[in-house]
């Protein structure tokens, strides 16, 4: 009886806690996404009457629309997983005993910190047409290749990706692995297991909270890579880096907003699935863990 | 042996040397290139940009990338600095817009973040999912309604509108919630056991165990909203309320001297932060990535 009615002091605590938040939170985030809800489903913003989903068929059958949602499909497809593995491999070597550990460290964490903004100039340097790059290649005797305005493009958004944000993981995954009990390795090694077998078998099991946080921060990161390529290749860039958010803000200067209110919230529910599988996938992992 | 695991061991630090020197290049670049003349970067890169021109034949000129600048010259930040006022009106919207919105968003997330880090009530899992999905939204999804709120509120074309969402975005809530989660329970039973409510226990006890995870707070905010483009694009149409980060995306095509001092101008800050408050940093990261 006491222990319930503490509760429900804890539970009025908590509101106080998370008033502030919660106030502007809705104000700003959750009442304009339902407000995009009811736009998606109306024929105009400013009474309009209910057409079903009549925007989203539209929507669907338009060619920009499906090449932005393939796009932004595969750029998160291929780099996610890309920056998983170049992220934990660097972290690997860096958790051994190097020479100069820390100041390698800090130069793979710097890009983060960098502005966007300041080095597009180097980018576009390096990757004109008429650029460093190509210089080199044709002084190799290779073919220049249009990098921003071809498929290419598509690599060098990804490379700016990389370049960004692999630092931060980098930091996860080096706390990650400094996490894992040394006695394990130790056992292992008792019982005979190899190199590739211990780091499969205890620092992959080990590492899977990490990993889940680190392809949550990726994929919101690449949601924002938008930035990066709005700076370098503007409102209209090569086809194949056309994202989502390209699509959607065209739209909004288009004041189509009927077709970006439906764009956006096909692509909230894409986010819920991958929230969703994500929990879903630590949860079974955590189990196993404790 | 102890030889072989030497030799080993210097090889991998040379790679991974290589591979760090190839990260910090465009910051190098950046910084050597500040310190041309406007002339000699007119020379360098006067040909990014241009079309092919088909009718000469085969086309090989190209950019002179350069690290070592032929003289040393303050020319450029001269330009930005001292003779164009423009840049430091923006430097000073971004700064103040900056601020505002960290000093924000660290108050307004710490106590989110205690109430679902450490306290129980009903649906408290469901409404951090929902905190967790729009941060991982990006800006375009909510921009109409966004639009339409900024404009009821009068708030279009006004700092605030940049601000007051930036304030309320659900990344600190996420971030400090995912720190608190690593410092154990226990604490809060204990000070409990001595009588102390709620409120002395995030003011006293969270708090100051709290600060790695609010250094990295802020420097992550940092990042994030010295960079912003998207929204002071749409929210300010007043080219003297733009920070410079819209500035600088523009710059480029104008004066391309420039934009290098204006670059180390505008990283400087950031770099500065980052290394004052690198160790925090990197272990706030850590133990809020630690839980998953």
């Amino acid at each position: 009886m006491k222990r319930v009615r503490f509760r429900r002091r804890e539970g009025l605590v908590a509101v106080t806690f998370l008033l502030p938040s919660a106030i502007g939170f809705a104000l700003f985030y959750l009442i304009p996404f339902g407000m995009g809800l009811v736009y998606s489903v109306l024929n105009r913003t400013v009474g309009g009457s209910f057409v079903g989903l009549a925007n989203y068929q539209e929507l669907l059958n338009s060619d920009s629309y499906r090449k932005a949602v393939s796009n932004t499909f595969w750029f998160t497809a291929v780099n996610v997983p890309l920056m998983l593995v170049m992220s934990l491999g660097i972290a690997l070597v860096l958790n051994r005993n190097l020479y100069l550990r820390q100041f390698l460290r800090m130069a793979y964490v710097l890009p983060l910190v960098v502005p966007v903004a300041s080095v597009v100039m180097v980018w576009q340097v390096l990757f004109d047409w008429n650029g460093s790059l190509n210089a080199w290649m044709h002084a190799a005797g290779l073919e220049q290749i249009d990098w921003m305005k071809s498929a290419w493009a598509r690599g060098v958004i990804s490379v700016f990706y990389l370049w960004k944000h692999m630092g931060y993981n980098i930091i996860l995954f080096l706390a990650g692995l400094q996490g894992i009990p040394r006695d394990y390795y130790e056992t292992a090694d008792l019982e005979g297991a190899g190199k590739w077998r211990q780091c499969y078998g205890i620092t992959l099991v080990y590492l899977t909270p990490t990993m889940v946080f680190v392809v949550l921060m990726s994929i919101m990161n690449t949601f924002k890579i938008f930035r990066e390529t709005y700076l370098i290749a503007g409102d209209y860039p090569h086809d194949s880096i056309y994202t989502l958010q390209h699509y959607m803000n065209n739209m909004f200067i288009a004041m189509d907003v009927q077709k970006l209110s439906a764009a956006a919230t096909l692509m909230v529910i894409g986010i819920f699935i991958i929230v969703a599988l994500l929990l879903r996938l630590e949860k079974r992992y955590t189990q196993f863990m404790e | 042996m102890k030889k072989k695991g030497f030799i080993r061991n210097l090889s991998v630090t040379l790679v991974m040397a290589c591979i760090g020197l190839m990260m910090i290049l465009p910051i190098v670049i950046t910084f050597t290139n500040s310190l041309m003349t406007e002339q000699e970067i007119r020379g360098n890169y006067g040909l990014v940009g241009k079309m092919p021109d088909i009718t000469q034949g085969e086309p090989s000129v190209f950019v002179n990338l350069k690290l070592i600048p032929d003289w040393l010259s303050f020319e450029q930040y001269g330009n930005v600095l001292l003779a164009t006022p423009t840049y430091l009106f923006m430097l000073w919207n971004s700064i103040a817009m900056v601020v505002a919105i960290i000093a924000g968003q660290t108050v307004v997330s710490a106590l989110a973040a205690y109430a679902f880090a450490k306290l129980r009530f009903k649906g408290r899992e469901g409404w951090f999912r929902v905190y967790l999905m729009t941060m991982l939204m990006p800006f375009q999804v909510t921009l109409v309604p966004n639009y339409i709120i900024a404009d009821k509120l009068g708030l279009m074309n006004k700092a605030s509108a940049i601000i007051l969402p930036g304030i309320f975005a659900a990344f600190g809530v996420f971030m400090l919630r995912q720190f608190m989660l690593s410092i154990p329970y226990a604490l809060v039973e204990a000070a409990q056991m001595d009588g102390a409510g709620h409120y002395r226990i995030f003011y006293r006890i969270m708090l100051p165990l709290m600060k790695p995870g609010i250094a990295a707070l802020i420097v992550l905010l940092f990042v994030d909203y010295w960079n912003m483009v998207e929204q002071p694009l749409i929210f300010l149409e007043d080219a003297f309320k733009q920070p410079l980060s819209l500035y600088l995306s523009r710059i480029h095509k104008e004066a391309q001297g420039n934009g290098f001092a204006a670059s180390m101008v505008y990283m400087t800050p950031m770099v500065l932060l980052f290394v004052y408050a690198e160790s925090y940093f990197i272990e706030g990261v850590q133990m809020s990535g630690i839980k998953g």
